[in-house]
């Protein structure tokens, strides 16, 4: 019996020549990632447990992304303790105000994540990597801990959903519109424990961008992790970021599936998300209308080059709705400045947008645009449970760049095919 | 003892909102559990309380500070028909008891009396007089809470130092 691309990495790492779904194991680590939230957590396990070892300060990543610029005293507290710790331990890899990027941005941007590496995040999103052909998952703080001081971490081998896209995207419909798609149709538990494994003719198509957006959002199914096929463009990607030795993995043509879910890439409309579960989809067609009173483009799941070119697309030479707050935020340093060159920031700006530096801001509802009561917010972010952005009388939509700029100018929820032609 | 019942779903964000996050302290974390789903909880919520879910209990953000604050109010365990997987890890992690058996899950309401065995994996309604059988641990995961939490027990390998 074949294993699929997870499993064989998860072997790897575990010096077994094979492993099977259920199985539990010891992997190596390549990478273990925390934030502000849940670094410093992981810190104050770690002291109280009496450790003082840390096993690699080179594959250790802290990224204060999610309440910073620090937001008040007690967030500014947990930056200081994290600042301590990778003052400490020499953490290579430790970015702050200034070099920070949201996290799942900026951690492919800087080439910390490759085919075939293992990776664990003290951030439920980490699954983004497996854009890159790894094997990454989000844990707790506890585990961090210990993957910090031992480089290792245990498993269950999951099983997995193979996830085959065919045809091409038509325009103005996106990867988020895709993982919406899927979200949908499996539901919000529907890959509980399982790897989701992307492939198919319609990979080729989608571009790296699209490929972190969907696998970012693997864990709004419950999957352990997503992972996508090595290909030119992942090869593309790579050059000049990764110099370390890496190895792509395919998954073997007898791979066992617990079931295979077909997306017609060709077929599919812009989707949105209503309240309050990422899997309440409809397309956009059906909920076109909807008021709205502010607009989040940005995130780790939509605040990519890609994604702001999409955005400054439709709101090039047009005006955010008066009575809707949009607000944009390139997820890393480069990002903000590769989008200036292009002018992207100026078309916002002109178009009454706030734009703002790199942080996870209004998406877990901490600052930078939090909602007041009954208020809705269309998002480019990955989640949308009740109280997530504001009070729990406030409301989330998820949607893409192009159906959250569409939706701005309309001041409702809008589709971009309609309003560009 | 009493039962609070809630339904499937229950994630993150209801359990621990983000703007709660800043604050890790365990007392901080229990005065706002479950504050976007019950309101009275944390105001009424005893040691001993037991806490009943759905399927896909804890689904959403990997915030250790979920199941944290969970026990921090002293809520014995929770059983629920399924859970989502990082805070299943989490809760392992950090010694709370999760019992994972549909069937309880289902049939225990709101206002029952519930005693439960976490070592055999036992459940019984004493209102109903039904017992029920949880999902067993792995071995593996047993040997986690037998240490007394995951970092002691790679302290007691020798893994961790």
């Amino acid at each position: 019996m074949g294993m699929t691309m997870t499993q064989k990495i998860l072997a790897k790492h575990a010096g077994l020549d094979r492993v099977e779904a259920g199985q539990l194991i010891e992997g190596r680590l390549d990478l273990v990632l925390g934030n502000d939230i849940t670094a410093p957590v992981a810190i104050t396990e770690f002291d109280k447990a009496g450790l003082t070892e840390i096993f690699d300060k080179d594959k250790i990543a802290i990224i204060l992304d999610h309440s910073t610029p620090c937001k008040d005293i007690q967030s500014a507290r947990l930056c200081s303790q994290a600042r301590d710790f990778a003052k400490r331990f020499s953490i290579t890899n430790f970015y702050d105000v200034g070099q920070m990027g949201v996290e799942h941005a900026l951690i492919p941007e800087k080439g910390l994540a490759a085919p075939g590496e293992v990776i664990i995040g003290a951030d439920s999103h980490t699954c983004t990597y497996g854009a890159l052909g790894a094997f990454s998952t989000g844990v707790g703080s506890t585990d961090m801990a210990a993957g910090m001081a031992t480089g290792l971490s245990w498993f269950k081998v999951p099983s997995a959903i193979k996830v085959t896209l065919k045809g091409e995207l038509q325009p103005y419909v996106s990867g988020k519109d895709v993982m919406l798609h899927l979200i949908g149709t499996i539901g919000v538990d529907g890959a509980l424990y399982k790897s989701l494994e992307f492939g198919g003719e319609g990979v080729a198509q989608l571009t790296m961008d699209d490929r972190f957006t969907i696998a970012n959002m693997a864990i709004e199914a419950g999957a352990k992790n997503g992972i996508f096929p090595v290909d030119d463009k992942t090869r593309a990607y790579l050059d000049g970021r990764v110099t370390r030795a890496w190895e792509a993995v395919e998954p073997d043509a007898d791979a066992v599936y617990d079931r295979e879910v077909v997306i017609d890439l060709s077929a599919l409309k812009p989707t949105v998300a209503l309240p309050h579960l990422p899997s309440n989809t409809r397309t956009v067609d059906e909920v076109a209308g909807t008021p709205i009173q502010q607009v989040v483009i940005g995130s780790c799941t939509n605040g990519r080059l890609d994604d702001l070119r999409r955005a400054a697309e439709i709101l090039k030479g047009r005006k955010v709705a008066p009575g809707v707050r949009c607000i944009v935020f390139p997820a890393t340093q480069q990002i903000m400045l590769d989008a200036m060159a292009e002018g992207l920031i100026n078309i916002f700006i002109e178009a009454g947008a706030a734009v703002s530096t790199p942080t996870c801001g209004p998406c877990l509802g901490g600052h930078m645009g939090v909602l007041s009561d009954g208020e809705r917010a269309i998002s480019t972010t990955n989640r949308n449970f009740v109280g997530r952005m504001g009070p729990v009388s406030s409301e989330i939509i998820l949607a893409s760049p192009a159906v959250a700029a569409a939706s701005a100018v309309a001041g409702c929820v809008a589709n971009p095919q309609s309003l560009m032609g | 003892m009493k039962v609070y019942k809630y339904g499937d779903n229950v994630d993150t964000d209801v359990i621990i909102p983000a703007r709660h996050l800043n604050n890790p302290d365990p007392k901080a974390l229990a005065s706002h559990c479950m504050e976007d789903i019950d309101a009275s909880f944390a105001s009424t919520v005893e040691p001993g309380d037991i806490i009943v879910g759905g399927a896909n209990f804890g689904c959403g953000s990997s915030r250790e500070h979920a199941p944290l604050s969970i026990k921090a109010c002293g809520v014995k365990c929770v059983i629920a028909a399924s859970f989502a997987r990082i805070f299943y890890r989490n809760a392992i992690n950090i010694g709370f008891p999760i019992m994972e058996c549909p069937q309880a899950a289902a049939e225990i309401q709101a206002g029952d009396q519930v005693s439960v065995d976490f070592q055999a994996g036992i459940i019984v309604d004493e209102t109903s007089g039904r017992q029920y059988q949880a999902a067993p641990f792995p071995a593996f995961v047993n040997g986690i809470i037998d240490n007394g939490g995951l970092l002691k027990s790679l302290k007691a390998r020798g893994v961790a130092k």
